[in-house]
């Protein structure tokens, strides 16, 4: 059918954010031992709990096996191929933004994220992160009048050790699963956030993640904690080089709730996806968990996630503390061969907890689209509740969704609703609005946005038309 | 009729029209003109092709046509999208208006009036100023303002959608209207309401097709020519009487003059 056809052009949109940037890097061999933890550890000047921490991690992952329950059917990784540590050459001791590398500036301006003091951002902080490291974060004075941290995490491992040595590995164990080991292993950089008692984050915090080298990997660890009654909202961004070859990110981010404190976590995860014969792009295997640990304790992820070749990702809540709450709205695109299996878990340990989870999945090309959640009512977890809500939309024929929701209780006086549907866009909806000469790629784009809107609505201001804008892009072919 | 009406060229003509979709004919050689000013009514039996005949002429890809033309203001408009039709001031009011969820109403109408807008060489509204159209407009169909931060036709009444199809046209400003049935599903008083909409909208200039079963509706707006439409042929055009005759004496009627023929 004709506009079949038309709807396949229109969601092939080229890559943008596709350059390298020329810059002299520091990388270690390709390879991954015990040495290897030891030089990246020494690298860091780390102190003696974490390298062991490491090494622990990394044991555990020797003896675990690469998961494949997702049957996402990706070539093999060869993680001795990878290099694991790589940084670009900067001034040993930086005492301004303006001396970082006017190369990695340039890079961040492209991106669209200015750094320097004339141009930053005004209404957001943002920790700028390079393949294995962070290069420059803005506002940290101003954040710091508040008591707010906000920094690399290797910087937080020799200013706030014991931040980082009661809290890292708290919510995701080294030994969580495969890929989470791996990260513990050899993580390189990250952010990392603490909010004290009773503030109110200022302004919104965002990191900025870039892979720049085609054969290392990014591993970095993002840790948040929000004291008694604080609040944050945090913003993550993604994009790398178009390489023929595959890159591994595996990130984790860990994030901790106290007494009535809230996280709102937004990501919009744009790495390159490969090109449309399904070569190169990142493989993205990421653990990303909260634990609500506080009661009235609240932590919300939203994610809106179009890149990637391979997409393993379930960004969960351990609902802990009583009446806490926890949120995971999401909107996964897929276009190509791209592969998304993405969800969330909800783990309701505390009384009357209650979750929300929205997700919309959009697949066309020859994509496959999953959506996989847990809702689990424990024991105690009376009065508790979640609601689901999982909707599906294919475009074109050979486009797969599935849901796989999987439900657990062992709690009789809790409650668990789960909706689920899926729809095409529909030739007499596409003709609807073209008869009232709307453009065809507009129509797609417009209905596109409609179906994500209940997500769309939960983004920060700003992210929600970035968002919106990079669906539109992803949609709209030669236009834009 | 009106004589003036003679001197000028149609709007639009549908020369022996054969249609099918998916091998199965469905138009059999329609022939119609609607000159400017003039008001068109087409009757039938369900199934005899009238709403096909409505969306090949707004260009809905699924209908192929094997056999003869359409023009628009003379030119052959077959290779052109739908949109593009639109933009050129092809109307179709749709028998059922399709609901789009999560697509606000206001921001539809809002685009849909700009790409007119755009092909008149006219300047785009931005919101406020569409706003202010908008409302102006609603009073020609006694909608409230409420309807327009709802989903395209989403959780509409029967009514609700067919007056937000007389809006869209209010909006748009077509050269012609196919209005598909706009009629059915419609009390007494939100017919008159639709009626006395589509009245003040269409001018000298405007052409109307109206699709309708009912005389009901055409006692509001009084066509010019009465079409009697049978298994995809045009079989019989008269001046309103027609209609009224066909009230009286229903559709087997007209098979005699399939007959005749």
């Amino acid at each position: 059918m004709v506009s079949e056809n038309l709807v396949k052009d229109v969601v092939s949109e080229p890559y943008k954010y596709g350059f390298v940037t020329d810059i002299e890097t520091e990388k270690i061999s390709k390879g991954l031992n015990e040495d290897t933890i030891r030089l990246i550890s020494e690298k860091k000047e780390e102190p003696e709990y974490l390298l062991n921490f490491r090494l622990n991690a990394f044991r555990k992952w020797q003896k675990m096996e690469e998961p494949n329950w997702a049957d996402l059917g990706y070539k093999k990784i060869n993680y001795q191929d990878i290099i694991y540590y790589s940084a670009p050459k900067q001034k040993e001791k930086i005492s301004s933004l303006d001396e970082v590398d006017p190369k990695l500036l340039e890079t961040f301006d492209k991106l669209g994220i200015p750094l320097t003091e004339q141009k930053k951002l005004t209404n957001v902080a943002v920790d700028a992160v390079f393949d294995s490291v962070s290069i420059a974060t803005t506002f940290r004075k101003e954040l710091a009048e508040h008591g707010v941290i906000f920094c690399s995490i290797s910087e937080a491992v020799k200013d706030h050790s014991n931040l980082i040595e009661k809290y890292l590995g708290s919510v995701v164990p080294a030994n969580d699963n495969y890929f989470a080991a791996l990260n513990s292993a050899v993580f390189s950089d990250g952010s990392f956030v603490y909010i004290p008692k009773g503030v109110k984050c200022p302004m919104d915090l965002s990191s900025y993640f870039r892979i720049n080298s085609g054969d290392s990997g990014q591993f970095e660890r993002t840790l948040i904690i929000a004291e008694e009654s604080s609040s944050v909202s945090y913003l993550e961004g993604c994009t790398a080089p178009m390489f023929d070859t595959n890159t591994l990110h595996a990130a984790v981010v860990e994030l901790i709730a106290l007494d009535d404190a809230s996280i709102k976590y937004s990501t919009v995860q744009n790495w390159y996806a490969g090109n449309e014969e399904g070569v190169g792009g990142i493989f993205n295997f990421v653990t990303k968990r909260g634990k609500c640990l506080g009661k009235r304790s609240k932590i919300s992820w939203s994610q809106v996630e179009t890149g990637s070749a391979i997409t393993w990702k379930y960004p969960s809540c351990i609902l802990l503390g009583e009446e806490s709450v926890g949120e995971f709205y999401s909107v996964a695109l897929t276009n190509n061969l791209q592969k998304a299996d993405t969800g969330t878990k909800m783990i309701h340990i505390g009384p009357r907890t209650k979750s929300t989870i929205v997700s919309k999945g959009i697949s066309a090309g020859n994509s496959i689209n999953s959506y996989r959640g847990l809702v689990k009512m424990g024991s105690k977890a009376s009065g508790s509740r979640n609601y689901s809500q999982c909707d599906s939309m294919l475009i074109g024929n050979q486009a797969a969704a599935n849901t796989f929701p999987y439900i657990q209780s062992q709690q009789p006086n809790s409650e668990i609703e789960h909706e689920a549907s899926t729809c095409r866009i529909s030739e007499d909806q596409l003709f609807y609005l073209q008869s009232r000469g709307i453009e065809f790629e507009e129509a797609v784009s417009m209905m596109v946005s409609g179906f994500c809107r209940d997500v769309f609505n939960q983004l920060p201001m700003e992210f929600a038309a970035e968002a919106d804008k990079l669906l539109a892009l992803k949609l709209e072919g030669s236009v834009g | 009729m009106q004589s003036k009406t003679k001197e000028l060229d149609p709007i639009l003509e549908v020369n022996n029209l054969f249609a099918s979709i998916e091998n199965l004919p469905i138009l059999k050689g329609v022939t119609i003109s609607v000159n400017p000013g003039e008001i068109h009514a087409i009757m039938g039996r369900n199934g005899c092709g009238k709403s096909t005949l409505s969306k090949i002429i707004a260009g809905h890809p699924s209908y192929k046509i094997t056999k003869g033309e359409i023009k628009f203001t003379g030119n052959d408009i077959q290779s052109l999208e739908p949109e593009e039709r639109a933009q050129s001031g092809i109307f179709l009011g749709f028998q059922y208006p399709i609901e789009i969820p999560g697509v606000s109403n206001l921001e539809f109408l809002r685009v849909a009036t700009n790409a007119r807008r755009k092909f008149l060489n006219k300047e785009e509204l931005d919101t406020f100023d569409f706003e202010d159209l908008v409302k102006e407009k609603l009073d020609l169909v006694k909608m409230d303002s409420a309807f327009l931060s709802r989903s395209i036709n989403q959780g509409f009444s029967g009514g609700e959608k067919k007056r937000n199809e007389i809006l869209q046209m209010a909006l748009l400003e077509p050269k012609i209207a196919i209005l598909d049935e706009t009629d059915s599903g419609l009390d007494i008083d939100a017919l008159r309401i639709v009626a006395s909409g589509i009245k003040k909208i269409s001018n000298e200039q405007t052409g109307i097709i109206l699709i309708t079963h009912y005389q009901r509706l055409l006692d509001e707006i009084k066509p010019d020519f009465v079409h009697v439409m049978s298994e995809g042929q045009i079989i019989k055009t008269g001046e309103s009487d027609l209609a009224l005759e066909l009230e009286k004496h229903g559709y087997e009627w007209t098979d005699n003059f399939v007959k005749e023929q």
